[in-house]
């Protein structure tokens, strides 16, 4: 079967399964819609919470950004792993002994006050929007790369499938699908590993092939080798300053403990017990991806100079005129790659052979002895936005045409697009929930028509819902320019603004609504700012995006941790000066502080 | 939610914190600590083929929260049925 078919083939079998599924668990009243009626076991809540966690970014990117940063990608790999303590241990129990539905209803009753809910709507709905805007790209991307369809086509085909199960479905029906999507994208990941791990390491599993050896050397450090031997920086360090490697860190643990999306899912486990264990369950789910990404990042690059520079696996000298691969006789992936302009070759020293290294390498010895080889430039990258040659490979090649790489057979390959769209539509489907929900619930049934009946709430969802996958399409199709960056921005938002806000609801109990009101806008206008300040979001920015310009040398991903301190600090300070914290709303946070007595989640 | 009978309120929420608070000490020590402020001095040691320093970066520290979230569960359990407060 031909390459093609199959992939239409193993795709539209992923497909049937989730409408199956979606089918199956239909929300029948709004308790289902919103939180798939409080009984799904830890476990399964685990597991759909790594779904809906790892979006089109974890699956398809985060290799490649690892491949090309080193040690420098250790921010995301620590950054998108840790957060998942600081929600078991500071938010999820507590927020689920509270037993509502969604988090700005947490915010609204805990601060007494409709403003504050209001405010928190605000922060969900821009963190939300952004990021689900990114994996309606990921799905026509998939689509059009493995599919040979228009980004067109696949993005309406991904959109009628998770209109039809999150809408249908509500919580119930995305958590079961969320389950089938995991199988499908960790099968996905895992498999074109091991088969590399195996090729380079001899080691099945990836995580001991990465520390294990290459011929009678260890990878990593021959890998090191083959990198700086082409002018690169070393792979196992990085060259990001500690501070700036901290605060991105640091904000992606808190941002990811902040989004709504993932908090809402420990609501829908039976007790306080099971949301601390269901946060477990949900990392080691989220792991078996997250410590395999390095091996496949670590793999891939070395992969990728070794086809295209015989002499760096064997020791020899890389700038002898046979060593670099004759044009012509580039293997058949790339070829087929060239087509998507993720990867291009331009023959600048006109040799017909091509030459990658680091032609902008510190390394004033190694970029003479690149010149006296007759090197002209480095002569692999991808098509830039321009069309024009763009001297960097697209990171995005090594997850998906890992595969052909390493001449896996074709199912595989067709496994990884069912995979990488798995990924997408599951994360998308629990935002478009969050969404929905924050609309119906927080803003209809919580402020604007509380006299609302169940039927007319879930209805009122069921639109929001629908609206919402609308503009998800919309912008997924005509993405403002900035989608791609602020998708990282979305988690600084949330520790600046969502992330304290609700800790201190839990751990404080004199914090009071002005404090909380004005500490949220505060984190929230500041870290935007200081976002559209150096990134220019509609605008142009107002100064070079350079470690020199930063504030205490942080960048725009790592701000959020400044906004969350200062929002935390003006909180305090405000709430010294304003009216206390009424004492029913004390009793109410003492009673969050132990489990028992803990129903499954309330309407009101 | 009804409070339940003799129940020391301050004291479980101190045994809480406490709780808290070595957890994370642990979650900092491990990612901030070994992956990012010590990594070079750990990268010295090797760990097979991994340098230490780089492998709590990109391995260790994921494993060890996940350890940690259910060494957590577990004492936490433990102070809620001390101070019985734990779910039926």
């Amino acid at each position: 079967m031909d390459l093609k078919t199959m992939t239409y083939l193993v795709v539209g079998l992923s497909f049937a399964l989730y409408i199956v599924v979606a089918i199956w668990a239909r929300a029948g009243s709004t308790k289902e819609f919103y939180v798939a009626g409080g009984g799904v076991h830890p476990v399964v809540n685990g597991m759909a919470t790594a779904a809906d966690w790892m979006s089109a970014a974890s699956f398809i990117s985060m290799a490649g950004l690892i491949a090309f940063l080193g040690y420098g990608g250790s921010v995301y790999l620590m950054g998108w792993t840790g957060g998942y303590v600081l929600l078991a241990v500071l938010l999820a129990p507590y927020l689920r002994k509270f037993g509502k539905f969604t988090v700005p209803e947490f915010i609204g009753d805990r601060y007494y006050s409709d403003a504050a809910r209001v405010v928190a709507v605000i922060c969900l709905i821009f963190i939300s929007f952004t990021y689900v805007a990114g994996q309606m790209r990921g799905v026509g991307i998939v689509f059009s790369r493995f599919l040979e369809v228009d980004i067109t086509t696949g993005l309406i085909t991904g959109m009628g499938l998770v209109f039809f199960y999150a809408v249908l479905g509500g919580m119930k029906g995305i958590t079961y699908t969320q389950v089938a999507q995991y199988m499908v994208l960790i099968f996905a990941y895992t498999i074109p590993a091991v088969f590399i791990s195996l090729q380079i390491t001899g080691n099945p599993v990836p995580q001991l092939g990465l520390g294990g050896s290459v011929g009678d050397m260890h990878f990593l450090p021959k890998l090191d080798k083959v990198v700086t031997d082409l002018g690169f920086a070393k792979y196992t360090s990085g060259d990001k300053s500690m501070i700036d490697v901290f605060a991105i860190t640091l904000a992606l643990m808190a941002g990811t403990a902040g989004l709504p999306h993932v908090i809402v899912r420990f609501f829908t486990v039976p007790r306080v017990h099971d949301a601390r264990v269901s946060a477990g369950w949900a990392l080691v789910f989220i792991a078996i991806l997250y410590t395999t990404a390095p091996a496949v990042g670590a793999m891939a690059r070395y992969n990728l100079h070794a086809t295209v520079n015989s002499a760096v696996t064997t020791g020899g000298d890389v700038f002898a005129p046979e060593a670099s691969l004759k044009g012509d006789e580039r293997p058949g992936w790339m070829q087929r790659w060239e087509k998507t302009g993720l990867i291009r070759w331009e023959d600048k020293n006109g040799d017909g052979r091509i030459q990658y290294y680091n032609d902008k390498s510190k390394n004033e010895a190694f970029l003479a002895r690149a010149q006296a080889a007759g090197w002209k430039g480095n002569e692999l990258g991808a098509k830039g936005k321009d069309g024009k040659f763009d001297g960097k490979v697209d990171r995005d090649i090594m997850v998906l045409a890992n595969p052909e790489i390493a001449g896996l057979p074709n199912w595989v390959i067709a496994l990884v697009a069912a995979g990488g769209i798995a990924a997408a539509l599951s994360t998308a489907a629990g935002l478009l929930l969050v969404i929905s929900s924050s609309i119906s619930h927080d803003l209809l049934k919580g402020i604007f028509v509380r006299n609302i009946s169940e039927r007319g709430e879930l209805l009122a969802g069921r639109i929001a819902a629908a609206v919402a996958v609308l503009v998800a399409g919309y912008l997924g199709y005509n993405p403002p320019g900035f989608v791609a960056e602020v998708v990282a921005f979305a988690f600084g938002l949330a520790c600046a603004s969502l992330f304290p806000t609700i800790v201190l609801g839990i751990f404080n109990k004199k914090m009071n609504k002005e404090g909380a009101i004005v500490g949220m806008l505060t984190g929230l206008v500041f870290t935007l700012g200081y976002i559209v300040y150096f990134k220019g979001i509609f605008i142009e920015p107002m100064a070079k995006n350079e470690a020199a310009n930063w504030l205490f040398g942080i960048s725009p991903e790592g701000i959020g941790v400044v906004g969350a301190l200062l929002n935390v600090t003006v909180a305090y300070l405000v709430g010294k000066v304003t009216a206390p914290c009424p004492d029913h709303i004390q009793h109410l946070v003492e009673g969050i502080r132990y489990p028992r007595g803990a129903g499954s989640a309330q309407a009101h | 939610m009804s409070k339940p009978h003799d129940f020391d309120a301050r004291a479980y929420w101190g045994a809480t914190l406490r709780l808290l608070m070595v957890t994370l000490g642990i979650w900092f020590l491990v990612s901030f600590g070994a992956g990012i402020l010590f990594r070079e001095a750990l990268d010295s040691i090797h760990l097979g083929g991994y340098p230490l320093g780089f492998w709590f970066a990109q391995q260790g520290s994921i494993f060890i929260f996940v350890g940690l979230i259910f060494w957590y569960a577990r004492r936490m359990d433990r102070i809620d049925r001390d101070f019985d407060v734990h779910e039926e």
